[in-house]
């Protein structure tokens, strides 16, 4: 792919400002920056926004273990029409990401698809029994960043205390998913009014505020940098925003779902509903919303779960909490309105590139020189998902029947084209 | 009406027509011969995932008492007992030809999940703490049979423990105020749902403030482990604080009812043996049970037929 690539006719969107202008690309490298250029390859973007690639840093690829939901190379494909370029892939995979030959593995079938950056994330403990530490030195020299036994958050505190210690020796980060089992034993869904209608266990908030708020006063006597997966919760939320206004190296993410998506769901007895933190109430997704808006949450990230058909079609307490997100995250965001376009970009690509550790090839901006990572999307584009048509190996998406507004148009890795018009190129 | 999962798809004209239908199965079951041939050619699956005395055989024997053929299914013996290939079984059953699926089940929503596999009706016979429509239906019409009222307008019913774990109370509660009861819930907070404040009911921890004013005292079960749980910290304590005993029988009003769903904790929830209470109507609600359920069935079921005829 020598040719020159030309993306004409956008809205750049940068750090520094937006500006009308075409980009040239040659050799994966963005070359020039400028209004009336010409290249070999012409894509068109009018009417589009063009930004660096999306970074996903909570996706669920299923490689190894669980090929029958999705692959890395599926998963790859599925976030490159989400117009992703780097992808932080869950260590809860069977056998997990707890050994460097299991993360070498995984960024191996990441190149040889070669859609994406597939970036590991490691293990806190020992295959995410939440025991003993995983060896986070030797996973940190094959190149992680970020630690989590996510799918579960570690328990112990003692235990969550050694591992911020020594994170701090190594300059990693730790992402905790926050939820005290004890307190979701067997739960399905908010502990609301809904579930007292349907008999079901209840989910409560507090069972992810506990550990937020354990967490961050760990970080305040560790000194370490804490990443919050999924938060969910009013309270989280307000957990957060004082952590940070005491200057903790604390960051937070939520996901499209709990975003958009209430709780009421839940009384369709669709296991597709069901997910890890469960869908909340409006109350909260208006406080997720303000977290957004006063950069309290930094990131926006699917927690893409691929689950088989039989798998979803099991009752409501037996079904695996996930829903699908790398394909309709931009949508969903976009379709609530509520954020301006810069804003979803920070989310979706400078600020989880930073949380990644990924600076030097994702969420930069465009300008010559600069790695060619990008997603060209239309902001106003309404559209409907069709789950037989998703690139994911997987059909759990909640979103059938929603109107999403935004849509991927192109997406460029390392200056070769990953999507051309919403089809994917290879 | 295609379907009976819940009080509320029902509806209030669906729950009196039901009723009022009971009444004609309750004469056909009065007669030297309780048997018409109103569903014959018809077929009815139970899928029972869960342990069941009463319903099943109510469910059976009513359909028998209409002519229908039934067949059953024995999920201990089968290899559905995870749910995973309850789709596959379902349309398995589907295609030998069954009219209707009567379901219980331990998870919530499966008679909704099911009815998306497969054109035959469904009847809920209890889908975990959810719903458990034909009991409230017994336990209306038994409480109008007593008390030889069409309607509950201003009656005081009270619905004793487990609530939050119990489908009868979920289902019940529906169907009492549907008809016009007012309701209270007596239980400990550990065996109320986490918030009842949208249901239209009254809650208290004291069961001896309620027991002069109830013109019903429903009493549900007290499952063993919830001790472990947590919800509650003995059975003793519970029994003491929660239990019929003789004590509280004397200070009901003469006119009041007593009910059980059944089966009985004797010495939990039933520190009396139930026939030293005066106004028991726990011999009625199962009685009653196979009338209800056979009008359950005819409604679904007996389009274009009639009751009329002898088998």
């Amino acid at each position: 792919m020598s040719k020159s690539i030309v993306i004409k006719g956008g809205t750049v969107i940068n750090p520094d400002g937006d500006a009308r202008a075409d980009v040239r690309i040659e050799r994966g490298q963005i070359v020039e920056v400028a209004t009336s250029l010409s290249g070999e390859i012409q894509i068109d973007a009018s009417g589009c926004v063009v930004t660096s690639g999306f970074v996903d840093l909570h996706a669920h690829l299923r490689e190894p273990g669980k090929e029958e939901a999705e692959t890395i190379e599926t998963g790859s494909r599925a976030g490159a029409l989400g117009g992703y370029t780097a992808l932080v892939a869950m260590p809860n995979t069977d056998p997990p990401q707890d050994s460097v030959a299991v993360i070498d593995f995984v960024r191996e079938q990441g190149k040889r698809a070669g859609l994406v950056d597939v970036i590991p994330s490691g293990c806190i403990t020992l295959a995410r029994k939440g025991e003993t530490l995983a060896p986070m030195a030797e996973l940190a020299k094959a190149g992680v960043r970020l630690f989590t036994d996510d799918g579960t958050g570690v328990q112990d505190a003692s235990l969550m205390r050694r591992a911020l210690e020594y994170a701090r020796g190594l300059g990693v980060t730790l992402a905790q998913h926050c939820e005290v089992a004890e307190l979701t034993k067997g739960a399905v869904m908010n502990e609301c009014q809904c579930c007292t209608d349907l008999g079901l266990p209840g989910w409560p908030s507090i069972a992810e505020e506990l550990m937020v708020f354990r967490d961050i006063e760990l970080v305040r006597i560790t000194g370490a940098s804490m990443h919050f997966l999924h938060l969910s919760t009013r309270r989280s939320v307000e957990l957060v925003r004082a952590a940070k206004r005491d200057g903790l190296p604390i960051t937070a993410e939520v996901t499209p779902h709990h975003l958009a998506l209430t709780e009421e769901l839940l009384s369709s007895y669709n296991p597709v509903y069901k997910v890890n933190p469960p869908l909340r109430s409006a109350d909260d997704i208006r406080a997720l919303t303000a977290g957004i808006l006063d950069g309290t949450i930094d990131a926006i990230a699917t927690d893409h779960a691929p689950h088989p058909r039989r798998d979803k079609e099991m009752s409501l307490d037996m079904a695996p909490p996930g829903m699908l997100g790398l394909e309709t995250a931009l949508g969903v965001v976009l379709a609530q309105g509520s954020f301006e376009l810069r804003n979803v970009v920070a989310l979706m690509s400078w600020n989880p590139a930073r949380i990644a550790g990924v600076t030097k090839t994702h969420g930069r901006p465009i300008a010559p020189g600069e790695p060619a990572n990008i997603c060209v999307f239309d902001p106003d584009l309404r559209w409907n998902v069709d789950p037989e048509r998703l690139a994911s190996k997987s059909m759990n998406t909640p979103y059938v029947g929603h109107s999403l507004r935004g849509r991927v148009r192109h997406t460029i890795f390392k200056g070769t084209p990953t999507v051309i018009d919403g089809q994917a190129q290879k | 009406m295609k379907h009976l999962r819940s009080i509320d798809e029902l509806g209030k004209d669906g729950l009196v027509k039901l009723l009022q239908l009971t009444d004609h199965m309750a004469e056909i079951n009065q007669r030297p011969v309780p048997k018409v041939p109103a569903l014959r050619g018809r077929t009815v699956a139970s899928l029972f995932f869960e342990d069941s005395t009463r319903t099943r055989l109510s469910f059976e024997t009513a359909a028998k008492r209409l002519s229908a053929d039934t067949m059953s299914f024995n999920v201990s013996t089968s290899s559905v007992n995870k749910g995973e290939s309850l789709r596959d079984t379902v349309a398995t059953i589907t295609d030998m030809g069954v009219d209707a699926f009567v379901v219980r089940h331990k998870s919530v929503g499966i008679p909704w999940q099911i009815s998306q596999w497969t054109s035959a009706s469904i009847i809920n016979a209890g889908d975990g703490a959810h719903q458990h429509p034909t009991q409230a239906l017994v336990d209306c019409y038994t409480i109008r049979e007593a008390t030889h009222t069409q309607s509950f307008d201003g009656m005081q019913i009270t619905i004793v423990g487990d609530i939050k774990h119990s489908r009868v109370a979920r289902s019940n509660i529906q169907a009492f105020s549907m008809l016009g009861a007012e309701i209270t819930l007596v239980a400990p907070p550990t065996l109320l749902p986490p918030d009842v404040s949208h249901w239209p009911v009254q809650t208290t921890h004291d069961l001896d403030g309620v027991i002069p004013t109830s013109d019903v005292l429903y009493m549900l079960r007290l499952q063993s482990e919830r001790m472990s749980q947590g919800h509650v910290p003995t059975l003793r304590e519970y029994s003491e604080q929660y239990g019929l005993t003789q004590k509280r029988v004397m200070r009901l009003k003469p006119s009041a009812f007593v009910m059980h769903p059944g089966p009985m904790n004797r010495g939990v929830e039933m520190q009396i043996d139930p026939s030293d209470v005066k106004n028991s109507l726990i011999h009625r609600q199962v009685a009653n049970g196979v009338s209800v359920r056979m009008a359950v069935l005819f409604e679904l079921l007996g389009s274009g037929s009639s009751l009329g005829g002898q088998a």
